[in-house]
């Protein structure tokens, strides 16, 4: 996928001025906590499952070389085949060589953020091959060819009248003057329509939650079924994985998945967790001939070793960003590649360069809400600081940001100057905004009064106000 | 080759090569222990309250139990949720000899049965349960020659026959039940084709984050449960 996270302050601010996704974002913003909150209060164990989450994480990434060919020796012991690929390209590669020694004409597919990560529906399609997206929020975006704006709710940004009308511009072979009464009507004519893909697919394609290296198994998630019609009902079936996917065995997954839907969608479980162990057993009558899985690293590998490799515990659930008051009043669609959200600002500059992605770790408020219910404990705000770092040493901030940044620094390691500066800065601003209370523009600050007023200082610094209070020995 | 080049990266960024024989040798050995963590209390508890539990949590998400005291009858009771649902009396059901032999459905004449996988164009389907989870009304259905993947997916309505007696209260012990009971002479593991842990009916919230009930999989989920386990009966 094309990243467009170079123009973050642009998307953003078209974001806020496009009222149908500011209806979207509404409706949905206070549901997702609520849904997450009575999840985890039903659950007395959850912050305890959180140190075990994190606990097994950890303990796969520091022994991921092993768990990866534990689990490979396994999928080939029962039959499957792993593509080991370091690259996007050589996953596209390799998922095209699939299918078409399969001779595949269309290709359903289940969700799977790695499949928008390397783009492989324009690679299908530029090859004859006809990729159908399964899942009913990715359906309408390919309908729409819109990139999905949340990791678990892809169409959310979209409203009712949207889906009515992509319906009609696509399904011309239903009579025009169809009403849809309720939402029910939407979600049958989709469930028919896609009905008829699934039967005809040569090839389907999955994603994974976990790989299992004790059995050599594929993990997937879904609540609408179309994964399981995905992998069982095409002669071959396609995993695309990516490396830190893997645990241990399937006591850990488990402790994985206990915390999975309940901080994706406040379900204990999601309607479907389906294990994949090879292709077709003698006497099976129906799954499919052939299971391949596509092993991706992309960039992740580079991770490992460095601040960064706590952000390859992530396990998808979505919960940072739909907590994210950034994220609620600016979509997913400004962060500009496939992964939005508090997690997306981390991980996006890790996979596609901070040169490119580097507005990303700045559009942060660091309310921490973010860590505080990750079901693996990533530190977020720390890691995007870390790339602000990393930022302002590759000497990519703007300049005036560089300048100011020094002179605050200069300022800020001679602390008597500093607060003798402030101090008179804070008196005549007290002074000067005496009358109104408040500031509706500044000079250097428009960036702030544009948007908002500045309130004014009472005239006198903390420090100034603390020595005072001391002097008179009130504290 | 690329296997190789990827393992590479990855132990250089854990800035070693590979494992020591004698770590190599302690991670195996915790895959085959593959200790428990942490169990939820909630499943913790005496046989008639697990499966009470296991048959409120079907319920909290939206399918539906019949209790019936033996396999003789399964069938009035399948033949009674078809005709309280308004559905038609053919089916397409599991080749489970539980089914196929044990139930005697030939009691009921108005049930017309089909053998085998499920077709795109069967309204019900009925399967053998292997086992549920009381923890989150979760049932577990391996794939096998006997139980056929299809009939989890293609009905409008799915209806499952469980016995109380494989009903566990956690995940752990429904994994444990496998290693114990299946063993795969191709593959020399005890993980079938595919295990499917199904909780409640399909569903999606894709459009405007409304739940609907019936995406793409059943829109009904039916258990009959077969009460053979007089421990679970004690206090209920």
């Amino acid at each position: 996928m094309q990243s467009t996270s170079a123009s973050f302050k642009a998307n953003a601010h078209d974001a806020l001025g496009d009222a149908g996704l500011q209806k979207a974002l509404a409706f949905t913003r206070p549901a997702f906590p609520a849904r997450r909150a009575a999840a985890v209060a039903a659950l007395p164990e959850f912050e305890r499952l959180r140190d075990i989450g994190r606990d097994i994480k950890n303990h796969t990434l520091a022994n991921l070389d092993f768990y990866l060919e534990s689990w490979a020796g396994n999928v080939e012991r029962a039959g499957g085949r792993v593509h080991w690929c370091p690259t996007a390209a050589d996953a596209r590669a390799a998922i095209l060589a699939i299918c078409q020694q399969a001779g595949a004409r269309t290709v359903t597919k289940g969700k799977s953020m790695i499949s928008e990560e390397i783009g492989i529906n324009d690679h299908l399609e530029a090859h004859g091959i006809e990729p159908v997206e399964t899942d009913l929020g990715e359906y309408i975006l390919q309908l729409r060819k819109e990139p999905p704006s949340h990791i678990i709710a892809p169409a959310f940004h979209l409203n009712r009248e949207d889906w009515e009308e992509s319906f009609r511009a696509s399904h011309t072979d239903l009579p025009a003057d169809r009403v849809f009464n309720e939402r029910r009507d939407i979600l049958t004519e989709a469930r028919r329509k896609l009905r008829e893909k699934f039967l005809a697919a040569d090839v389907g394609i999955t994603g994974a939650n976990f790989l299992i290296a004790e059995s050599g198994s594929s993990v997937i998630v879904t609540n609408e079924g179309n994964g399981d019609l995905t992998q069982t009902l095409p002669r071959v079936h396609i995993v695309l994985a990516s490396i830190e996917k893997v645990v241990p065995t399937l006591e850990d997954a488990t402790s994985l998945l206990r915390l999975l839907a309940r901080s994706a969608t406040g379900q204990d479980m999601s309607v479907y967790t389906t294990f994949s162990t090879g292709a077709r057993r003698p006497g099976d009558l129906d799954g499919p001939e052939e299971y391949h899985v596509v092993l991706l690293d992309n960039g992740r590998s580079g991770m490992i070793g460095t601040e960064f490799q706590e952000m390859l515990r992530c396990i998808r659930c979505a919960a940072c960003m739909n907590h994210c008051p950034v994220y609620f009043a600016v979509g997913g669609h400004s962060y500009g590649w496939v992964y939005p959200g508090p997690m997306g600002s981390v991980l996006t500059p890790a996979l596609t360069g901070v040169d490119k992605a580097g507005h990303l770790p700045n559009a942060s408020t660091f309310c921490g809400k973010c860590e505080s219910v990750c079901p693996v404990k990533i530190p977020l705000p720390k890691l995007m600081r870390h790339w602000r770092e990393r930022e302002f040493e590759r000497h990519l901030t703007p300049s005036a940001m560089r300048t100011n940044l020094g002179v605050w620094a200069w300022f800020a390691r001679r602390p008597a100057m500093y607060r003798a500066v402030t101090r008179v800065a804070a008196w005549g601003l007290g002074l000067l905004g005496r009358k109104r209370g408040r500031f509706t523009s500044l000079p250097f600050a428009g960036g702030w009064t544009d948007g908002r007023d500045l309130p004014a200082p009472e005239g006198e610094t903390f420090f100034a106000r603390y020595a005072r209070e001391q002097r008179a020995g009130r504290v | 080759m690329s296997k190789d080049q990827m393992l590479a990266a990855i132990r250089r960024g854990l800035k070693r090569g590979a494992l020591p024989e004698d770590q190599a040798m302690a991670l195996r050995a915790r895959m085959a222990a593959h200790p428990r963590h942490l169990v939820p209390a909630r499943s913790r508890v005496a046989r008639p309250a697990q499966v009470a539990l296991f048959i409120a949590n079907v319920e909290k998400e939206f399918g539906s139990v019949a209790r019936v005291a033996s396999l003789a009858e399964v069938p009035a009771a399948v033949a009674d949720y078809l005709s309280g649902q308004n559905l038609p009396t053919d089916f397409a059901m599991a080749p489970h000899p539980e089914l196929t032999d044990a139930v005697p459905w030939s009691e009921r004449p108005m049930l017309q049965i089909r053998v085998g996988r499920a077709q795109a164009s069967d309204l019900v389907c009925v399967q053998h349960g292997y086992a549920a989870v009381a923890e989150t009304g979760t049932l577990m259905l391996p794939a096998a020659p006997e139980r056929p993947t299809t009939l989890n997916l293609l009905g409008d309505t799915a209806i499952v026959v469980l016995r109380a007696s494989r009903v566990v209260g956690a995940f752990e012990e429904a994994w444990d039940l496998l290693r114990a009971e299946r063993h795969d002479a191709l593959t020399g593991g005890f993980m079938p084709r595919n295990v499917m842990l199904v909780t409640g009916p399909s569903r999606s919230a894709d459009i405007e984050s409304t739940l609907e009930l019936g995406a793409h999989g059943p829109r009904r989920l039916h258990v009959v449960l077969v009460d053979d386990d007089p421990a679970a009966l004690a206090a209920a």
